[in-house]
């Protein structure tokens, strides 16, 4: 298979991802749509890596997936804190940075 | 074969992608992200990448997505309307801004004049993408990145702590009558378990002295209050 589909894949996944973080509301959609995005960064980088045959790509895609766990940590963390002041779960509320 | 594999697994990743997005229920949408997960582990491993494959399935659908079905469980995962007051305009904003982002991702990367684009890629030593080449190449050549990722992750799950306790608390320190070793040991309301399920143990004379004084006491200590 040539590597431009797995690009053209990966292209539209990022799309949708783009896309539903700009439409949703609620934060742990946004949260998922994020990784849609960096999933597919991912598969540009492993099929870059593919292409040149060197498997450094590879080692760039765990990275990422290693900064996408801290975040997904951080963002729940987040959301369970808003959920235990009672603040509403909804971006648009959510305004203010402080307190 | 080749073909019908990337079909058969691009269109699922790419249907589990609009499933995310689409599916009200926050619930559904982490379900949709787990075959979006699995589908693009499959077209990681027909790109030759099989440790990556496999920390995808494992790490991704099988850590990281529990951990969400958790805090969608635990935040309710009410229905959300699909914006009612943002409109018509931000929806159709948000769709042409898609589509000019889906036209020059493409242009970035098929226009990119690259020869080996058109194929299927240049041949590769056996042990490409391999747990015994992935890990070669992690602690040699990038065994700082890998050293910096480690701690990146012990910061994130000691931030993910100090944003999720527990701030306030629901006992004074005034009530606990008997100390345990682990209560000397680390600082009140640190958002452990026990604090989290309704406070520290207390005894039944601390209820008794308390419950006089302090009318408004929570519902929980009323039977120890009897007995004494």
């Amino acid at each position: 298979m040539d590597i431009g589909w797995y690009l053209a894949v990966s292209a539209l996944i990022f799309t949708i991802g783009a896309g539903g973080v700009l439409t949703r509301r609620s934060p742990l959609v946004i949260l998922l749509c994020l990784e849609l995005m960096l999933n597919a960064a991912n598969l540009a980088l492993i099929a870059f890596s593919r292409m040149h045959g060197n498997a450094d790509g590879q080692i760039f895609a765990i990275i990422v997936m290693v900064v996408a766990a801290c975040e997904v940590t951080i963002g729940l963390g987040i959301i369970v804190a808003m959920h235990r002041r009672r603040l509403p779960i909804d971006v648009d509320e959510m305004r203010e940075l402080q307190g | 074969m080749g073909e019908v594999l990337f079909f058969v697994a691009g269109i699922g990743a790419v249907a589990g992608a609009i499933g995310v997005v689409a599916v009200r229920n926050p619930f559904y949408s982490v379900l949709a992200l787990v075959s979006h997960l699995v589908c693009l582990a499959a077209l990681f491993l027909l790109l030759r990448a099989e440790f990556v494959a496999a920390a995808q399935v494992v790490v991704y659908a099988g850590a990281v997505m529990v951990l969400y079905v958790f805090v969608v469980a635990y935040i309710g995962g009410q229905d959300e309307p699909l914006g009612p007051r943002a409109g018509r305009g931000l929806k159709l904003v948000s769709a042409v801004f898609g589509g000019l982002l889906f036209v020059e991702l493409c242009v970035a990367t098929l226009g990119s004049g690259l020869q080996l684009i058109d194929s299927n890629g240049t041949p590769v030593p056996d042990d490409f993408g391999s747990a015994q080449g992935i890990g070669r190449l992690l602690l040699t050549t990038y065994l700082l990145p890998f050293e910096v990722a480690s701690f990146l992750l012990l910061i994130a799950a000691v931030g993910a702590v100090v944003l999720a306790r527990r701030r306030g608390g629901m006992s004074s320190a005034e009530d606990q009558a008997r100390y345990t070793a682990m209560d000397l040991l680390r600082p009140a309301y640190t958002g452990t378990m026990a604090e989290g399920v309704g406070g520290r143990r207390r005894l039944p004379a601390a209820a008794a002295a308390a419950a006089p004084a302090a009318p408004a006491a929570p519902a929980a200590p009323a039977a120890p209050a009897e007995d004494a």
